[in-house]
């Protein structure tokens, strides 16, 4: 194992500290494509650095994704595209929002257009990671974002709704 | 004396070599083999020297053909996905206008997952391929084409509606059956159950049947037509070497032969029909060295394994397309490289038939110009570098020569592998084939976050200046708007009865093995029942294809 991903290890460790559990997080795939190099490749990595995964087959329905989510009490969900699926997730997070989960960070990765990125981040994506993202990044960057959404920025957080 | 001046001559060399470079790091290709700075004559003592055989004769690591590129280029399929069927013909037209005697079909995501357009979000309708749900669908698509004299491959996963369609287009034309050519694309249920899981719509066994009948109904009533095209692709893309993924298509064939001829079918009467399709990656002499091991192993397999007798059974025929995976999103005017050096990689491997990748399908589905780059890239190695000119040109080389035996060697291994667990059926439901495939693609990242394999504007010279992309055209709403109402119309104008007694006629068949199922889908097909009705009903007898999720 690099330092890298030793060092990662140990953040995903500080935060799991914080949260007083490991970052839980679901990697799927919702709509018609079935290519899932990306994100089992992902679910790997989030799981060598320590945080729990809970990976899916392809062509989830938003509902069940949604249902999964609540029913895990997941901290963020990945959503991995190649073709267009990526175009649901709108609609995913309006769902999300209506079951107030509006604290689940939602992260896109795969092929997604330049000209797509900014409706999806307009629609609440925290981040999307393109072909190239490295094992660091995508590790860090869900660290960041839990941290944000869970409130576990500092160690010393209450459990107080926001 | 001379093999004293050739011996002194390696020593000097040796010596000038280290000299020069200190201490050596040693290098692996993707498969693993080691690659030394260089191969010379004393490699390949006492070797076949298979370099010295001639192309269209066994075992075929020359070329399966006497005359190959140089008689005939290459055949350029490229994958066309287009919203409508209308849209598509359009397009077709324009196409075979400048000379094409080819179709090549791509439905729509939704299709390949077997549900019709009235099932699915609107938003992923036509955003990769041809909305194609019925005969009449098929009939727009086809229109003004003389199906008789035109090869037309269809990416058709099992249960083969889009050929059922075909079949109830020509009847309606009064087109005989036996004088359709073309191909069954997506006909590797193994490959899909794997890798390319989104073309997985029967379970497991039910999708093996369906194989089986699906050739056996070809062999009666389409005499041109090649009913298999096994799918080594896939794999390749979702992980695997080209060494594994080479030795799993191998694998998947002699499992293919093995079922047909379970089923008492003559391996010369199908093994003619049977085609390939490969990645082609950018690690250049290892690809070559892949398809020519790949030929090589074909031509020995089919004789000792199915008894084969007809030198047409041997043939390795294989389409390959360069690999999407070795594209960048930074830089992306760099992927016409790529793909160049793939294609060339390719050619020189032997291909018959290719598909070059448009520079920004890692940004998106392709545009147009991209395309037409991806087109002309062809043309160019074909006309101004003059690929096509020799053939196996580089047949005799000490390395290649050497890294053909090589990567045989491990292609081999994994053949062993396969056997050892009973052969590529019982490999991929245990979730052997899954976990290597898994094993290599992860370790192929790391390599590249690591910098060992080093990828231009990505982990190696980067810079901040981006190229500019052109902007993608998304299928136009209403044009699927147009779609649904045609669809509509057609099941409101249906006969009912004809419909119900169709998809009972599919559950019989799939009931009763003594029946055949490819019969029923063309039945139903002219019956006017829809591709997604057809998988709907198959998917309640045969089960639905879920394929093994391991990470």
């Amino acid at each position: 194992m690099s330092e890298q991903v030793m060092a990662d290890c140990e953040d995903v460790h500080a935060l799991s500290a914080r949260l007083g559990r490991r970052p839980k997080v679901m990697v799927t795939k919702i709509g018609l494509d079935g290519h899932d190099r990306g994100s089992r490749l992902v679910a790997g990595y989030l799981r060598d650095a320590g945080m729990e995964v809970i990976y899916t087959a392809p062509w989830q329905e938003i509902a069940s994704v949604v249902r999964k989510a609540m029913d895990e009490d997941v901290d963020a969900i990945g959503i991995s595209s190649l073709a267009t699926d990526h175009l649901l997730v709108p609609k995913l997070i309006d769902q999300m929002r209506a079951q107030n989960m509006d604290d689940v960070v939602v992260v896109v990765g795969g092929i997604v257009p330049d000209q797509d990125v900014r409706m999806l981040q307009d629609a609440g994506v925290a981040a999307v990671f393109h072909p190239g993202s490295t094992r660091t990044e995508i590790v860090r960057t869900l660290i960041a974002k839990i941290s944000e959404q869970r409130g576990a920025g500092q160690p010393d957080v209450t459990e107080e709704p926001k | 004396m001379t093999e004293q001046k050739s011996d002194s001559a390696r020593s000097l060399w040796e010596r000038e070599y280290k000299s020069q470079v200190g201490p050596d790091e040693r290098r692996f290709n993707r498969s693993g083999i080691e690659i030394r700075p260089l191969y010379t004559a004393a490699d390949r003592e006492g070797k076949t020297g298979d370099g010295d055989g001639y192309p269209g004769q066994s075992p075929h690591t020359r070329g399966i053909y006497a005359s190959m590129h140089r008689g005939r280029s290459w055949s350029q399929r490229q994958l066309v996905g287009l919203a409508t069927p209308k849209e598509y013909n359009a397009r077709m037209h324009e196409i075979a206008g400048a000379g094409a005697t080819a179709l090549s079909m791509i439905p729509c995501n939704s299709v390949y997952r077997g549900y019709d357009i009235d099932e699915v979000d609107p938003l992923l309708l036509g955003t990769c391929g041809t909305t194609i749900n019925t005969i009449d669908d098929m009939d727009q698509c086809l229109k003004g084409f003389p199906i008789d004299r035109t090869s037309i491959s269809l990416n058709d996963p099992l249960p083969f509606t889009l050929q059922g369609m075909l079949l109830g287009v020509a009847k309606r034309r009064g087109v005989p059956w036996a004088s359709l050519s073309g191909t069954s694309n997506q006909s590797d249920y193994i490959s899909h159950f794997v890798a390319n899981h989104m073309f997985f719509r029967l379970a497991l066994e039910g999708s093996r049947r369906v194989l089986v009948d699906h050739v056996v109904f070809a062999g009666r009533h389409l005499p041109k037509w090649n009913p298999i095209s096994i799918v080594g692709q896939h794999m390749q893309q979702s992980g695997a070497t080209p060494a594994e993924a080479m030795g799993f298509a191998l694998c998947t064939a002699l499992q293919y032969g093995a079922d047909l001829q379970a089923r008492g079918l003559k391996a010369d009467d199908f093994l003619p029909r049977f085609t390939f399709f490969f990645d082609i990656s950018i690690s250049f002499f290892e690809e070559i060295a892949k398809f020519r091991a790949g030929r090589r192993l074909w031509s020995r397999l089919t004789a000792a394994r199915f008894g084969a007798e007809n030198p047409r059974s041997r043939r390795f025929k294989f389409h390959a397309q360069t690999s999407g995976v070795d594209l960048t999103r930074q830089q992306p005017l760099n992927n016409i490289a790529r793909t160049a050096t793939q294609a060339i990689a390719g050619i020189l491997g032997g291909l018959q038939s290719m598909h070059t990748d448009a520079y920004d399908e890692v940004l998106s589905t392709p545009t147009e110009g991209a395309a037409r780059i991806a087109v002309a890239t062809q043309n160019i190695l074909r006309e101004e570098a003059h690929l096509a000119d020799v053939i196996d040109p580089l047949g005799g080389s000490y390395y290649v020569e050497q890294l053909t035996d090589e990567m045989e060697a491990r292609i081999l291994e994994v053949i062993a592998v396969v056997d050892a667990a009973g052969g590529m059926f019982r490999a991929v439901e245990s979730g052997l084939v899954q976990q290597m495939i898994g094993k290599s693609a992860l370790e192929y990242q790391d390599k590249i976050d690591k910098g060992e394999e080093k990828i231009i504007g990505v982990n190696a010279f980067t810079d901040s200046h981006d190229d500019p992309v052109p902007p993608l055209s998304r299928p136009d709403m209403k044009l699927i708007e147009e779609q649904l109402g045609i669809l509509q119309r057609f099941k409101a104008e249906r006969s009912a009865a004809d419909v119900q007694r169709a998809l009972d006629g599919l559950s019989m068949a799939a009931a009763d093995p003594a029946l055949n199922i490819m019969e029923k889908i063309a039945e139903a097909a002219s019956a006017g029942v829809t591709q997604g009705e057809m998988c709907t009903r198959l998917r309640a007898e045969l089960g639905f294809g879920h394929p093994l999720i391991m990470v």
